[in-house]
Parts: C-alpha cells; sequence; structure tokens
C-alpha cells in the first residue's frame, strides 16, 4: 500500500530540515532521495500538479547558468520549483518539487545522462538542449551515445512540447531536424567577426553526423559549435529562429549582443561575460519564450541575472576578491580560459582538481584544455586538490618553469596562500573543479564572506 | 639529435589526451639536448619506412575508430616494415585495439587491425573503467611500476606465447580476467592506460625516447640524463593510491 502524496512529501520536507540542522548539506538532495525511495512514482505526480508545467535545461555545459538566467525571466511573474543550487539528478527535482509548495511552473536544469528519464516523468512543456562535449567519459560513456539516447528521447516527447535545440551543435541540429517546426526552436549565433574557420583541440563532432565527412565551418564559435556545412552529403545549420547578432566582448565584467526572435529585436548587456554566456542566454530566451515570456520581459531578465552559483561568481574576502570559475571539462575550460586572456591573463591563478565522481574520476581531461595562453602572463600558479600534482605537471610540461609552480593539495591552505600572494584590493581567480568549487564556496562561508550555498540558493 | 615522431591520426585518435603522453616526449627529448618533431600521419598518408623513429596512436570514440580503422590497417605493412627497421611504436587505448588483428564488436562485425601485435579484442557488455596499477619488466631485472586510467568495453586476448605489458596489481587489465594488461612486442608496447600514460611514468616515456634515438643512430638505446621528476613521482603516487583503493571494480 502506498502512502498518501501529502504525508510523503512532508517526511521529505522533514527529512530537508533534519539534513540542515545536522549541518550536512543544504538538504537538496535528501527530501528527494527519500520521496524517490518511498514512491518513485510521486514525482511524476508532483510535475503533473504544476499549473504552467515544466520546462527543462540539458547540455554538457551552461545548465545551471541557462536555467538561472530563464529564472530571472520567468521567475517575476510565476512561482518556480526550480533546482537552483544544481542537484540535477531524479532526486534533485525531487527535492525542488517538494520544497516549492507553491509552484506554478518547474524550471529544472538536468543532468545529460538522466535527461531520457526526468523528460519521461515531468513531459515538459519545453526542453532545451544547449550543446553536447566531451565530458567525463567514465561516467557518461561517449558522446554518440548520449546523443542516441537525446534522439530516442525527443521522439518521445509530449507531441505539443516545445524542443529548444542548439542549432550550432550538429548532433543537436540533427535531433531537431527530425521535429515539426511548429514545436521545434533553433539557436545560434550570427557574428562571424567572433568564429573561426579552424577548429580548437577539443572539438567532438567534427565529422558529419549522416556521412562521416568532416565539417566545413564558415564560424566555428566554441568547440564544435557554429556554422557547419558538409561538403559532401551538404548537411548544415539549420535556420536560425533566435540568434545573436553583434556581439561585443567587454572583458571580464559583460557582454553584450543582439537579440533576434521571429517577433523583433532587442538589444541585451549581460553581466556575465564570454560567448559562451550569449549561448546561455539565446537557450534561456528561446525557453521562455516558449512558455509565453514576451520580448520585453526577456531583456529584463537577461539584464537582471547577475551570476549563476559558483560560475564566474565575485565573493569578497576582506580586503581581497575571490572570483570563482567553475572548470569541469575541456570546451567549458578552454572558455574560462579564453576569457580570463582576453580580459588580461593574471599574472596569479589558484586553480584546484578534485577527482571524486561529480569531478570525473579519470582526470586526463586536464591535458585536452588550451591552457597554454595562460602562460605568457602567469607568473605563479598554486596547484590544489588531490590531483594537485598531475596538474602541476600540466602546467610544467606546458612550459611553466618549475619555480612559478607551487603544489599545495589541501584546500584551505592553498587558498590562504594565494591570497597572501593576492595584493590588497587585487582579485584572485580560482578555477575549481565541481567538488573543489563547493568545498573552496565553504571556506569562504565558513569565515563569515559568503552565504552557504542553500542559502544563496534561496 | 633530431628524433622523429609519426602521430597516427591525431585528428581521429585524441579522446584521452593523448597529447599530453606527445608533450611529455617532446620536452624530456628537448631537456636533454635533443629535438623531437612530430608529424601527423593521416588518411591518405604514406609511411616511408626509416623516416620515423617512434610511432604513436592513441584512443578515439567508437565512432571515430570506425572511420579510421580501414585506413589503419592499410598502413599495417609499411609500419610493420618501419618497426622491423627499428622504429618503437606505442598505441594506446582503441589504438592498442586497432593494432591487434581485429575487434569484433557487440553486434559481431569485425574490423580488421592492422596485425601488430598478436592479439585480438572482443566488445564485453560492461565497460571496465578505473584506475589501474601494472608491473612491468621491459629490460632484464629492471622491475617498474607504471600508474595510469583504463576505460575500455573491449575484452584483449593475447596469442598463445605473446609478452603482456605488464601484471596487474590493481585494477581489471587487458580482459579483467588474466590478471595481466598490454602487450609488449619488441619495440612496440600497446595498453589501455591513459591519463595520460607518460606524464606520471617519465621512465617509459624514458624508455621510448632510447629507443627512438638508437634507431636515429643505429646504435644502442643510450642511457638518459636523470631529470628532477619529483612532481611526476608524486602523481604517480597518488595514482598509484586510488588504483590500490577503487581500481579494478564494476
Amino acid at each position: 500500500m502506498r502512502a498518501p502524496l501529502a504525508l510523503e512529501i512532508g517526511l521529505a520536507r522533514a527529512a530537508a530540515g533534519l539534513s540542515r540542522l545536522a549541518g550536512t548539506g543544504g538538504g537538496t538532495t535528501l527530501p528527494g532521495k527519500l520521496l524517490w525511495k518511498l514512491d518513485p512514482g510521486a514525482v511524476d505526480r508532483l510535475a503533473a500538479r504544476l499549473r504552467d508545467g515544466s520546462a527543462v535545461v540539458s547540455a554538457t555545459n551552461g545548465k545551471t547558468t541557462t536555467a538561472a538566467m530563464a529564472a530571472s525571466i520567468l521567475g517575476g511573474s510565476r512561482r518556480l520549483a526550480h533546482n537552483r543550487a544544481g542537484a540535477n539528478l531524479v532526486s534533485g527535482v525531487a527535492s525542488a518539487l517538494v520544497a516549492a509548495r507553491d509552484a506554478e511552473l518547474g524550471l529544472f536544469e538536468v543532468d545529460e545522462a538522466a535527461l531520457p528519464e526526468i523528460a519521461r516523468r515531468v513531459r515538459p512543456r519545453a526542453l532545451s538542449l544547449g550543446n553536447l562535449f566531451r565530458d567525463q567519459l567514465d561516467r557518461y560513456g561517449e558522446l554518440e551515445l548520449l546523443a542516441g539516447r537525446w534522439r530516442a528521447m525527443a521522439l518521445e516527447l509530449p507531441e505539443e512540447a516545445v524542443l529548444v535545440a542548439n542549432g550550432d551543435d550538429p548532433q543537436l541540429g540533427e535531433i531537431a531536424s527530425e521535429r515539426a517546426a511548429k514545436v521545434r526552436v533553433v539557436f545560434g549565433l550570427d557574428d562571424p567577426r567572433h568564429g573561426s574557420t579552424e577548429l580548437q583541440h577539443a572539438a567532438d563532432s567534427k565529422w558529419c553526423v549522416r556521412c562521416g565527412t568532416p565539417y566545413e565551418y564558415a564560424a566555428a564559435y566554441i568547440g564544435h559549435l557554429g556554422d557547419f556545412r558538409c561538403p559532401s552529403c551538404g548537411h548544415a545549420r539549420l535556420p536560425l529562429d533566435v540568434s545573436a547578432r553583434t556581439i561585443e566582448l567587454n572583458g571580464l565584467e559583460s557582454v553584450s549582443f543582439e537579440l533576434v526572435t521571429p517577433e523583433g529585436s532587442r538589444p541585451v548587456e549581460l553581466r556575465v561575460p564570454g560567448l559562451y554566456n550569449v549561448y546561455n542566454a539565446l537557450a534561456a530566451a528561446a525557453l521562455s519564450r516558449a512558455l509565453g515570456a514576451s520580448l520585453d520581459e526577456i531583456q529584463a531578465g537577461l539584464q537582471g541575472f547577475s551570476a549563476a552559483f559558483g560560475r564566474f561568481e565575485r565573493i569578497a574576502v576582506g580586503d581581497r576578491s575571490l572570483l570563482v570559475l567553475l572548470i569541469k571539462n575541456p570546451a567549458g575550460a578552454n572558455e574560462v580560459v579564453r576569457t580570463l586572456v582576453a580580459a588580461g591573463a593574471p599574472s596569479l591563478l589558484l586553480i584546484a582538481l578534485n577527482d571524486e565522481i561529480a569531478d570525473g574520476r579519470d582526470v586526463s581531461w586536464i591535458w585536452d584544455v588550451d591552457f597554454e595562453p595562460l602562460l605568457a602572463g602567469l607568473e605563479r600558479l598554486v596547484a590544489t586538490g588531490e590531483r594537485a600534482a598531475e596538474l602541476a605537471l600540466r602546467f610544467k610540461y606546458a612550459g611553466l618553469a618549475a619555480d612559478a609552480i607551487e603544489v599545495v593539495p589541501s584546500l584551505e591552505d592553498a587558498l590562504d596562500r594565494a591570497l597572501e600572494l593576492t595584493p590588497p584590493g587585487g582579485e584572485l581567480a580560482a578555477l575549481p573543479t565541481y567538488t573543489a568549487m563547493l568545498a573552496l564556496r565553504d571556506l569562504v562561508a565558513r569565515r563569515g564572506f559568503a552565504r552557504p550555498y542553500w542559502e544563496a540558493a534561496a | 639529435m633530431k628524433i622523429v615522431v609519426g602521430h597516427l591520426f591525431p585528428e581521429y585518435l585524441n579522446i584521452y589526451a593523448d597529447r599530453g603522453n606527445m608533450a611529455v616526449l617532446a620536452r624530456r627529448a628537448a631537456w636533454r639536448g635533443h629535438e623531437l618533431e612530430v608529424r601527423a600521419l593521416g588518411p591518405g598518408d604514406l609511411v616511408r619506412p626509416g623516416e620515423h623513429d617512434l610511432y604513436y596512436v592513441g584512443g578515439g570514440q567508437d565512432r571515430e575508430q570506425e572511420l579510421i580503422a580501414p585506413a589503419l590497417a592499410a598502413m599495417g605493412p609499411a609500419l610493420a616494415e618501419a618497426i622491423e627497421d627499428g622504429a618503437a611504436a606505442l598505441a594506446v587505448c582503441g589504438g592498442y585495439q586497432l593494432f591487434g588483428r581485429f575487434y569484433r564488436d557487440q553486434s559481431g562485425d569485425e574490423l580488421t587491425g592492422a596485425g601488430l601485435l598478436p592479439l585480438h579484442t572482443v566488445a564485453g557488455e560492461r565497460r571496465m573503467i578505473g584506475d589501474v596499477l601494472l608491473e612491468c619488466e621491459l629490460e632484464p631485472g629492471e622491475r617498474r611500476t607504471l600508474a595510469g586510467f583504463e576505460n575500455h568495453a573491449g575484452r584483449t586476448y593475447l596469442d598463445d606465447g605473446a609478452d603482456p605489458l605488464g601484471r596487474v596489481l590493481a585494477g581489471f587489465g587487458n580482459d579483467g580476467e588474466s590478471g595481466y594488461e598490454g602487450c609488449r612486442a619488441g619495440r612496440i608496447i600497446g595498453t589501455y592506460l591513459h591519463g595520460p600514460l607518460l606524464p606520471r611514468n617519465p621512465w617509459l616515456a624514458d624508455w621510448l625516447l632510447a629507443q627512438a634515438l638508437a634507431h636515429r643512430t643505429g646504435g644502442e638505446p643510450p642511457e638518459l640524463d636523470p631529470l628532477p621528476d619529483d612532481l611526476e613521482a608524486e602523481a604517480h603516487g597518488v595514482s598509484a593510491e586510488r588504483a590500490r583503493t577503487r581500481g579494478g571494480r564494476f
């Protein structure tokens, strides 16, 4: 016999409170795990209760930021159930549903591998597919496999659900092309000044998804994302429904662009930097539009957004400032490097490499990151985390002098050392992997400088 | 001295940070006063025996491996001649499988390999993923360890009498059952270990460089000057510990 849903939710909420009281975490997944154990179907029923349905965001890179941007656009007029601290497995979605008592709209960022199951359970009204890059091969398996599962998932979406897809990613464009035009929205960049005709080392989907010939690019923006065309069979980027033109990058501070939609255009100034955030903004804009947001709401929401948790987050630490830039795979880390270098390469860096499950147990990915552009200005690297020595080797073999590298495996000692090397009034750039980012935020929170993540998320 | 490395299909086979292995070879050669030039060998390129001192082939995703397998197999005879004439080779992960006689996928289809190593590979159900630690003896009496990371669905079976690269101290190895990993055939080394392999196992990088220098000079593999390898030793230690505590488990 199954307990009534209300009782299950009550138990799950109590568990969240206990988790916080016990000081073991933010209660961001425990209630969901409990509910999940009690009754896996509860997620489906909770999601079905949402008046305005659900929107789902997935991608290798940019899930948290895209969902946070969409929350900034949609949150003003609707009460959201949103897993904003990035707990993005079924249990995290369940927790967000349990926690938001009167939510009208579900807004969920979802892990790439968990997407098929979550899409089946919450039956989204709109779904955004942002990009697919190689990431944690030890956990996700190969890109083709994941793309195949996404394709099967897209074929089973509710008939009226809108599929939002990054048309600059050949795999995602191919998935979108199988969906009727009135229930799909294709977004992409339209500013070849920021593209290259050469692909980066970390480019993944280089070969035509239909015939295997290498694509030619009129403009490659990030990794394999761009305006592509197969010279052999003609497979090419779909026409863009939502795009960004006249993009201006303003160092570490901001990026502006012209948002072009079928309803018209608006200038947008984002308070986060980099081309990758333009992609995130386009995904958020297209998703919000599919849920009925107006162009004015989209513009205001994007411009009101600051930074998602640990992604380009600035934290004041006494008289110095800490800039936290999450790195987790080659494509994402390359964009962090590119943005840092464009703003003037820093002379000091704190980089933290952990190898827990959430970071990826296989640390080989650091060798596929183009860290080299940082070397020109880098005078000191403080390498930390469980795999600090491996990280130090990455820079040693890139050509950084051995005496410019300090290996400090303890994150706390490394943070103190790097802050000590930062002049008063200066900013320390820290590049942590996922669990190192959580630990780093926890450290500064304990010292009273940043709010713990479950509060920052509220 | 100039060492020339032939890097096989780097556009296709580069998934597990193979360029880390190349960077280690290049730097460690340069620190000893040698220049190391890497020449990419792609589809349509010809292998001219004698041109390269060392060959390298890395791993790819299934799709890339399928795309490139016929071209690699076609290079087999020329590579065999080059290696017979004294060149060395390192084949990692997917490249290791394709250096064998064939790879049979889950539907039973076979990809023909380059036939350079006495082995074949059959796709298995569960991927073998995790840290690995091996004990090797490439030169009689010199026991060394190799620490790396493996991620493969293929089960690799060596022919009778073929030599493995090493004994598995922790991890899965070739097929998860034999207790052995990799294959060594003269100057050819094949292995599933990435991580990448050479940064945390610099002795193997130096062994390969010595073989390459021997090919270049026509003499014996030279003793290379020692380098300060403290960081490498530390990274090796952490990786070895990971293998002991969590390697070889599904």
